[in-house]
């Protein structure tokens, strides 16, 4: 028996301006280790939102969230702040490295941040990770001299700088064109297969979903297919 | 906390916009630097001003009053003790000028540790003889040395050597309105005559001149020995004995112990020129209240400056909060950036101000009123400096701290989303 990674008990979501809506209805779900889980569905329906609560930043729902065995109610920002830096990776659909930093120095930020490792250790664990994904020339260079795809994938090793639990991804193939899309694709299948890495991918690329383990269809807040 | 990566992100902030971040510093610069220099120039005069009468004036002076007795023969009575006793038409008794004893009292003084030095004087009522002219005025006797080291006398001779007051004897430096009415020069015998009719002839071998006309117009200085046989006195006569302190605040105290122990009048510097104090609190007062007046726009100035950097970093914000740094790490960042410009450019604005403090130092300032003074006086007291970078800090964390707020404040999700 996998260990569960996330589990999603009964999650409900109210919009309250400019009137009361409904965004999510009765989510409930659990991730394994090791997933490769994709959540689909149409524009609107609640699959982005669904994701920002999950990954802790957006606080104001009903029902439980658990990750990694801890539920997630109650705790204050700094230690949302903490668990997003030690157990989450990210990969947005605009790539949003930071372009006062180098290459290098974006994906390390988390990894200071967490302070498990001294920086020399963080920047060789950077240094790695961008080598397994091919982008180690780019290393030294400003993260806004980067291509689109260049960047993803730097968003990419930055996500997994902490050796999270799981990653989660906000179309994070929404805005490359195909061979861009297919590398980035690429990269998630290997970490999956290779690493064992647990992947959320918010997606409406039919494609992309097709290739995940396991897709989570939503359409109008709820969960029609899992 | 982990403060170098904090300080490592605010550093790229501020460096990838240094332009904005120059303007900021510029604004905190340019405050102090006006703040420094305006304080010291400010206080450089009210030390000019305040030195003008309390330099030559004794934190504690002890002399004879003329007054009446308060011992009237009616209070010692026994017959009248229980009643209280109304005396009409008191004259004062004595007239007695002299300090009783006053070798003693001189060497009593002196040995109080709280004592900087003494000065013992004479004054001596006179009338300056010019022709069929006569000219009321005062001569007084002083110890040129004990005067020049306590009360700067020899700083106000403008012409001739003060120690020659001492080593030519029957000489005098006349006040320099006293000078121009007589049409004396250095080197002329000047007729003298005492209030009790007794006439000396004395050279004269020098002009003072203290900056107050109305002064200069009466006083002339002579020796105490000079002053003495003027007067038909012996050389025990003193009327006056001047003490400077080692602290100025101790004067009232000690005028009042003294006034009980050696039995004569004794006043204190603060009694003697309380308005002086009042002007000078004024004066700063102002300046202190310009220096913070600017310094209050400069804030206003980082304040803007970090508002529109906040504006432009939010994406930058987001993903920082998104990838696991809580709102207040983020606020510790946008306080550092403040705190970094309000730092060098209040001490960039130490630097300036000080170098404008030399430059007003060297600006020609001659005044009559003023003889000593030769450009505008500036004072350098560190404790401006202080002032002015402790201010710079405190605007700065204000004008950073409310940015800051609203930057830790920022909800990732409505960035990231809202693209």
């Amino acid at each position: 028996m996998a260990q569960t990674v996330l589990q999603s008990k009964s999650i409900n979501k109210y919009f309250k301006d400019p009137v009361t809506v409904q965004v999510l209805k009765d989510i409930s779900f659990s991730i394994n280790q090791g997933e490769f889980v994709s959540v689909v569905g149409k524009s609107g329906c609640g699959k982005s939102t669904l994701l920002y609560i999950l990954s802790t930043m957006d606080t104001d729902y009903e029902g439980d969230l658990i990750i990694d065995g801890e539920i997630m109610r109650g705790k204050n920002e700094g230690q949302l702040a903490r668990i997003r830096n030690e157990k989450i990776g990210f990969v947005f659909q605009f790539h949003y490295l930071l372009n006062e930093f180098t290459v290098l120095k974006n994906v390390m930020l988390p990894g200071l941040k967490l302070q498990k490792h001294t920086e020399a250790e963080v920047e060789h664990r950077a240094m790695e990770r961008l080598k397994s994904l091919g982008m180690e020339t780019l290393a030294l260079k400003k993260a806004n001299q980067l291509s689109g795809g260049e960047k993803q994938r730097v968003a990419i090793a930055r996500a997994l700088i902490n050796d999270p639990i799981i990653i989660m991804g906000d179309e994070p193939t929404g805005n490359l064109d195909k061979k861009n899309s297919d590398l980035v694709f690429d990269i998630f299948k290997r970490l999956c297969e290779e690493y064992r890495q647990t992947l959320l991918i918010v997606t409406h690329d039919p494609s992309f979903a097709e290739s995940t383990q396991r897709i989570i269809e939503m359409g109008d807040g709820r969960i029609i297919n899992q | 906390m982990n403060y170098k990566l904090i300080a490592d992100i605010a550093k790229s902030l501020l460096l990838a916009r240094w332009r904005q971040s120059m303007v900021a510093a510029i604004g905190v610069t340019f405050s102090i630097t006006m703040f420094i220099a305006l304080l010291g120039f400010m206080n450089g005069l009210n030390d000019l001003l305040d030195g003008l009468v309390l330099n030559r004036t004794p934190h504690v002076r002890l002399f004879n009053e003329i007054k009446p007795n308060p011992n009237q023969p009616v209070n010692l009575s026994g017959d009248f003790k229980n009643g209280y006793n109304f005396i009409r038409s008191v004259k004062s008794s004595g007239g007695r000028v002299e300090i009783y004893n006053s070798a003693a009292i001189i060497k009593a003084v002196k040995a109080d540790p709280r004592v900087r030095g003494i000065a013992p004087k004479i004054t001596a009522p006179v009338l300056y003889n010019a022709g069929t002219i006569d000219i009321t005025g005062v001569v007084s006797g002083i110890d040129v040395l004990a005067e020049s080291d306590l009360f700067f006398f020899a700083d106000y001779v403008r012409a001739g050597n003060p120690l020659d007051l001492r080593n030519v004897s029957n000489s005098i430096i006349l006040g320099k309105g006293v000078a121009e009415k007589l049409l004396a020069e250095i080197g002329d015998v000047v007729q003298v005559t005492t209030s009790k009719g007794d006439r000396l002839p004395l050279k004269m071998v020098g002009i003072f001149q203290s900056g107050i006309a109305d002064f200069d117009k009466v006083q002339s200085f002579a020796s105490i020995a000079t002053t003495q046989k003027l007067l038909g006195e012996p050389n025990s006569y003193i009327t006056d004995i001047q003490i400077k302190l080692k602290d100025l605040e101790l004067a009232p105290a000690v005028a009042k112990e003294y006034a009980k122990l050696f039995q004569a009048d004794a006043e204190d510097i603060q009694t003697a020129n309380s308005q002086f104090e009042t002007g000078s609190f004024v004066r700063t007062l102002i300046s202190y209240a310009v220096g913070i007046t600017l310094l209050v726009v400069a804030g206003f100035g980082i304040y803007n400056i970090l508002n529109m950097m906040i504006y432009e970093k939010m994406d930058t914000i987001a993903i920082l909060k998104a990838t696991g740094f809580s709102g207040r790490d983020v606020r510790k960042i946008f306080l550092g950036i403040a705190l970094t410009i309000g730092l060098l450019g209040g001490l960039l604005g130490l630097l300036f101000g000080f170098l404008l403090s030399l430059l007003i130092d060297q600006v020609p300032f001659n005044t009559a009123a003023l003889p000593t003074i030769t450009t505008y006086p500036v004072n350098y007291n560190p404790k401006f400096y202080i002032i002015g970078i402790a201010f710079s800090l405190i605007t700065t964390y204000l004008a950073g701290f409310f940015p800051a707020r609203k930057a830790s404040n920022i909800d990732p999700v409505i960035i990231i989303r809202g693209k």
